[in-house]
């Protein structure tokens, strides 16, 4: 009788040191198997080239190029959207400055929907790198703003105020990152490496204008509405649990166009040049307008201007 | 074929006017307005173009098409060939065509811009010099001086193209392609959404208390 049943010694013969050897052993492959499972997960997007790619700084140009053809490859693979990505350099002698006149905004939100557009962000969480706060006339603190207001605009005792990144000088985002994968470019922006970025948000609570933006989830985007037009620090899709920010449109900026906050913009509110050229519009703004910056006691430095009209 | 004379002077009427008005549309399409250079740096290959105004402006009829969408008329139509009254000022005393021309502009009357004198688009200055159609930022400017001064350096209107001119042009909306004239008043505007993040504003945090 014993001889065919030999096969299930739990069964057969319970005792407590068997049965803690097997639940031990038991519970040890499950935790295991857990702990492995994220990788599992990761294979089809994580592959040895991301992981061992360089910080953007250090790529030489063979290499940059290599990373670059990898990711419009992801691209297609992922969102079915044939794009081309780049990564146009600052251009010699250009600083660039932003200027709003808050007078004539009427926030009717048109500059953020571009920026949705042109950044290929999250549709979803309709992402955009600008908030536009309604503000109550008499005072220009933004922390006081409201910025989920839907009425017709503009409301009477109102006036509205667009907040983005403020390339500061003294950017505090800069200097939080443990990990240096953002940094200031020559030309005053303050830019990204997505790929070297390890999603600690750091620079997010560093930020005094909340204008940094993390990606909680993969952005989706469906294929026809991906802008192809793509530069690695810039516009390119993120990854998920990266930060992102306002670039002043590099991809097209650093060309000479216009960024496409500014070309949205229905009323002109938006001034954008070189701060270095004393004839630039922008040059006549800061000469001229009465401008002032957000939260200029923190020493920040910003490099977008705020003003009224007369 | 028998034709009446008087007629005839209907024909030959409808083709004067519809030759003039012809004419001046192509003379608003065609002529780009230049009277700004925005900076002065030296070299400046790609010009400031400014758009030009969608055309003459027409007003409804109560007539409407087979389709049901309302006939419009020309200005011109009529003001080609009326003399003008320059007793009136306002829109009460025309009961005929005028009903749907929301007229709302501060205090000016129809001839403070339109040339009493000329086809009714033409313009004039308050000086009395008369102003091509092309030209008329620089009737809206004679009042409007700090939006025009402002719109000369960048900083009122609309824009797209390039801020650097050494690679492209730039095009400018005109006055007239977001003020309506006759009630030059910016709309109200329903605002795009906004995003969905997980920014609160403070003023959240108040009402909780």
């Amino acid at each position: 009788m014993s001889d065919s049943q030999a096969s299930l010694p739990i069964i057969d013969h319970p005792n407590r040191r068997r049965f803690l050897k097997t639940a031990g052993a038991t519970l040890g492959l499950a935790a295991w198997a857990a702990a492995m499972k994220p990788l599992l997960d990761l294979t089809p997007e994580v592959n040895a080239d991301e992981f061992l790619q360089k910080h953007y700084r250090e790529l030489t140009p063979e290499q940059k190029s290599v990373v670059f053809k990898r990711l419009e490859e992801e691209t297609k693979a992922e969102y079915n959207a044939d794009v081309t990505i780049s990564d146009p350099p600052p251009m010699e002698n250009v600083l660039f400055g932003y200027a709003l006149n808050l007078s004539v905004c009427i926030g009717c939100r048109k500059c953020a929907e571009a920026c949705h557009i042109e950044n290929n962000h999250d549709r979803a969480s309709n992402n955009s790198y600008i908030r536009v706060f309604e503000m109550e006339m008499g005072g220009i603190d933004f922390e006081k703003g409201n910025a989920t207001y839907d009425h017709p605009v503009p409301a009477p005792g109102k006036y509205y105020m667009p907040v983005q990144c403020q390339q500061c000088e003294n950017a505090p985002c800069v200097t939080a990152c443990p990990v240096e994968a953002t940094w200031k470019e020559k030309d005053g922006i303050v830019v990204v490496d997505y790929n070297w970025c390890i999603g600690c948000r750091y620079c997010e609570a560093a930020c005094p204008y909340h204008a940094r933006r993390f990606n909680w989830e993969k952005p989706e985007i469906p294929a026809e509405e991906v802008n192809p037009v793509q530069s690695y620090l810039s516009n390119r899709i993120r990854p998920q649990g990266v930060m992102e920010k306002c670039t002043f449109c590099l991809h097209r900026t650093r060309e000479g166009r216009l960024p496409a906050c500014l070309e949205a913009c229905p009323t002109g509110a938006r001034v954008f040049g070189n701060l270095l050229d004393p004839d630039s519009e922008i040059r006549w703004i800061i000469e001229n307008k009465r401008t002032f910056v957000l939260k200029e006691e923190l020493g920040t430095r910003p490099r977008f201007y705020y003003y009224f009209d007369e | 074929m028998k034709v009446s004379a008087g007629k005839m002077l209907y024909i030959v009427a409808f083709f004067t006017i519809f030759a003039l008005s012809v004419q001046m549309y192509a003379n608003i399409k065609t002529n780009e307005v230049t009277v700004i250079p925005p900076t002065s740096n030296a070299v400046t290959p790609f010009p400031v173009k400014i758009n030009p105004p969608k055309g003459l402006p027409e007003i409804p009829t109560d007539l409407k098409d087979a389709n049901g969408n309302p006939i419009l008329v020309s200005c011109n139509s009529c003001h080609g060939v009326r003399s003008p009254n320059p007793k009136n000022g306002s829109m009460g005393p025309l009961v005929s065509f005028h009903q749907d021309l929301d007229f709302v502009h501060g205090k000016l009357v129809c001839i403070s811009c339109h040339n009493p004198e000329g086809s009714y688009a033409d313009f004039r200055l308050a000086s009395g010099e008369s102003v091509n159609p092309k030209d008329i930022i620089k009737l809206c400017a004679q009042c409007h001086g700090p939006q025009f001064r402002d719109y000369q350096h960048g900083s009122h209107g609309g824009m797209t193209g390039y801020w650097d001119l050494r690679k492209g042009s730039r095009q400018r909306n005109h006055c007239i392609n977001c003020h309506d004239p006759h009630k030059p008043a910016f709309p109200l505007f329903r605002p795009v959404a906004g995003p969905n993040d997980r920014f609160t504003p403070h003023q959240v945090k108040e009402t909780h208390e």
